[in-house]
């Protein structure tokens, strides 16, 4: 339980801020300011940015115009106007096929779904609509300027339908993109990116990083690109894979594997649509082991595909078999969620797994810390 | 009302003054059983649309009345101590509550039967206790424990009883108004002459399955009513900001529909009792309760971003159903003062040792994670985060 009372006891220090992520910035050059900012003030500074940049992009949905019930939307609709920024009825499927329609006359049309986990209304607009517009009518159309926010993953005390991770099934939708930041600093540049994107994007914040992730964010107009993975921690004993807030507590299990002399490599894969086969592929061929983590449940999710696309082109450098550390094959419940998430020591305990010739103290250690 | 004040006047001197001394004293003393009918008029008309509204004059009894007042200072008093228990942190999650709204609740049970259904959204934990559901169950659910209604696995949104028909609690916003048009289809082949009653609010009445449900029940006649409860707020967004027609009970556009003051828990009374007769003979109708919920949507809202503290207590003093229960009661002589105090007092009690009790039954196994998701599974193991020690066979 102590994963559990880490997550809530303190802010955190968001990973790669240390080592200095690689970033894309749009000035040539000159001191950038910096802010600390938390995750939803970072998004807000985003949306502020791209409405400020582009007089043709809107934001919309539920309740955005008093700022959103995560505060994203702050200070919108008084900046850029009710005509740019407003609320919608209570209807998921209307707004994005509503967001689709004025995307495909050239507008940007960033719209809200209040939770990812009531996305599924609108599920049938983005698979059938949004992603194949552009191939059905041979490029006459397409809506690339649409992007979904939505909030997504654990928080605690979510519940069924406040902590869903729903970004595999939109991993199946060859059309679309689906990226997933993991800190203010990673959000503000992948968002402006993927409201600047060519392409429909299906955006997932981490919810429960809204407030509790601080990092230093400049405050310039930055993109960071798509489709690019990050080597956050170098290592050279196994690689983990994931992305938004598992990633921090695949940063906690490092460093305690770290103690234990395992040297972890972790990647931050922040597009997960298309992904970045090749950054994955040349860690694990140096380290011969994968160990992928994520909030959804396991089977099905998306290191499965990781999992497959990695054996296809590191099966002779691989020295074990791929490991996930996932959600459990449950609905997300109430009570049980810190038997269900994927902490730090379940983490812990599959990387020795796949490392027999390290410390196996390292294995007990694990369980006992775990109950 | 003069009408029928008098009719109550003559109404005393038939009540048997022995009441209270023909029970043995072991009973609380009831302050009245008198089950004579009276009539009392709604102070609101019904609106209606594509059918003629019904009579404004409810018919009833004291020891209706009195039962209404016990049933909603009940739920009240179940809320107000669910609000506590969420900010000592006993409660976790989402927790909505029904304050305000109270009268709905019990007016339509009052209407119908126990094998009449009803399906409702996430505000259901005064619909449960109306359905006949305890006290304790309902605080052990909020909190988590083995005791409550869904064996502490659902919390505050997944309240449900299934023999009484209450099929819950749910928290996607309009998914529960197809799903009461289904079992109004099933209630329509067993020929049992029982209806559905399909609650939702003014948020989700924009949703497109509510206008799918409406089509479907209306080609199909099914025993379905659509109870739309209007409490003007869709979470933060007001109904004169969502709806084009916040006429939430001419949506139904070619199935009928009445409004009705979901305040007053006659009206309400008298609108189901009218709803269950049309829809098993006509088909499907709506009916758009006008009422208001106290507290913001959650626990999370304040409720005081988008209204004003002003108005929150405006409908509080003018139209609080409970007031307006004690009003008539206390105006008709069925109760005075003092025993309605006290049976609030009783009622506090009541919730009070609820919630002890319930914060001594224990959180659901560990082992009732991987339960209940399929009936005989195909032998798929599950494992919990020690793969040796909690392992699971799904049956």
């Amino acid at each position: 339980m102590a994963s559990l009372l880490g997550r809530f006891c303190r802010k955190l220090v968001v990973p790669g801020s240390a080592h200095g992520s690689r970033m894309t910035s749009t000035t040539a050059c000159g001191s950038e300011t910096v802010k600390s900012l938390n995750l939803y003030s970072a998004i807000n500074q985003a949306l502020h940015i791209a409405l400020e940049t582009d007089p043709r992009s809107y934001v919309f949905g539920e309740d955005v115009g008093f700022g959103g019930v995560f505060r994203c939307t702050t200070g919108l609709a008084e900046r850029f106007g009710k005509n740019r920024v407003f609320n919608t009825p209570l209807c998921e499927q209307g707004i994005v096929g509503f967001g689709i329609g004025l995307a495909a006359m050239g507008n940007r049309a960033v719209v809200e779904i209040q939770f990812a986990d009531y996305i599924y209304p609108a599920f049938d607009q983005i698979v059938n609509e949004a992603a194949k517009f552009r191939y059905r009518s041979g490029n006459q159309f397409n809506c690339g300027g649409l992007t979904i926010r939505a909030p997504y993953g654990a928080v605690g005390h979510g519940g069924h339908y406040h902590s869903q991770s729903p970004e595999a099934f939109f991993c199946h939708v060859p059309g679309i993109k689906v990226v997933i930041p993991r800190s203010p600093r990673e959000a503000k540049g992948l968002l402006l990116s993927s409201i600047r994107d060519p392409n429909p994007v299906v955006f997932f914040e981490p919810k429960w990083l809204y407030r509790q992730a601080v990092e230093e964010v400049p405050e310039h107009d930055y993109m960071i690109p798509l489709s690019q993975a990050e080597v956050i921690r170098e290592g050279s004993d196994i690689t983990l894979v994931g992305w938004g807030a598992q990633l921090t507590v695949m940063e906690q299990a490092c460093l305690d594997a770290e103690k234990e002399g395992i040297s972890c490599e972790l990647i931050d894969l922040k597009t997960l649509l298309p992904w970045d086969k090749e950054t994955v592929e040349a860690s694990v061929k140096k380290t011969g082991r994968l160990l992928i983590s994520h909030e959804a449940p396991i089977t099905g999710g998306f290191g499965a595909e990781i999992s497959a696309t990695i054996l296809e082109r590191c099966f002779l450098k691989l020295e074990a078999p791929v490991s996930r550390v996932c959600g459990l094959d449950t609905p997300f419940p109430l009570v049980f969620e810190p038997f269900y998430m994927p902490t730090k020591n379940k983490a812990s305990s599959s990387s020795s797994l796949s490392s027999p010739s390290k410390n196996t103290h390292f294995l007990i250690h694990g369980f006992s810390r775990l109950l | 009302m003069a009408l029928s004040r008098l009719s109550l006047r003559s109404n005393r001197f038939l009540r048997p003054s022995t009441t209270a001394a023909a029970l043995p004293s072991s009973i609380r003393r009831h302050v009245s059983t008198d089950t004579t009918p009276i009539t009392i008029e709604t102070a609101v008309p019904f609106e209606s649309h594509l059918c003629d509204a019904p009579s404004r004059s409810v018919e009833t009894s004291s020891a209706e009345i009195l039962s209404f007042f016990r049933d909603m200072a009940r739920m009240r008093r179940m809320e107000i101590a669910a609000d506590s228990l969420y900010k000592s942190k006993l409660i976790r999650g989402f927790c909505h509550l029904y304050d305000g709204q109270e009268a709905l609740a019990v007016g339509m049970e009052a209407a119908i039967t126990r094998k009449d259904a009803i399906i409702t959204s996430y505000r259901d934990h005064c619909t449960f206790l109306g359905r006949g559901g305890e006290l304790v169950d309902a605080f052990s659910e909020l909190m988590g424990r083995k005791r409550g209604c869904s064996n502490g696995k659902g919390g505050s949104m997944h309240f449900y009883k299934k023999d009484a028909c209450f099929y819950g609690g749910h928290g996607i916003v309009g998914a529960q108004i197809p799903l009461g048009c289904g079992l109004a289809f099933a209630q329509k082949y067993s020929k049992e002459e029982f209806v559905t009653f399909t609650l939702y609010g003014d948020g989700a009445a924009n949703q497109g399955q509510l206008f799918e449900a409406l089509n479907i029940a209306a080609l199909w006649d099914l025993p379905a009513i659509l109870v739309c409860e209007n409490n003007h707020y869709g979470m933060g967004t007001a109904t004169w900001r969502s709806a084009k027609s916040p006429a939430y009970f001419k949506r139904g556009d070619y199935v009928p529909g009445l409004k009705v003051d979901g305040m007053d828990a006659l009206a309400v009374k008298q609108a189901c009792k009218f709803a269950k007769e049309h829809a098993l003979k006509n088909g499907p109708i709506v009916l758009e309760m006008d009422t208001y919920r106290y507290h913001g949507h959650s626990m999370s809202d304040p409720g005081s971003t988008y209204r004003t503290r002003d108005e929150v207590s405006g409908v509080r003093q003018v139209r609080d159903p409970i007031e307006r229960v004690r009003k008539l009661l206390l105006s008709h002589d069925i109760a005075t003062e003092k025993e309605l105090k006290d049976m609030e007092k009783e009622v506090r009690k009541e919730v009070d040792d609820a919630v002890a009790q319930a914060k001594e039954s224990p959180v659901p196994e560990p082992s009732e994670l991987f339960t209940n998701m399929y009936v005989k599974d195909c032998g798929v193991e599950s494992f919990g985060a020690d793969r040796k020690e909690l392992k699971v066979t799904l049956t």
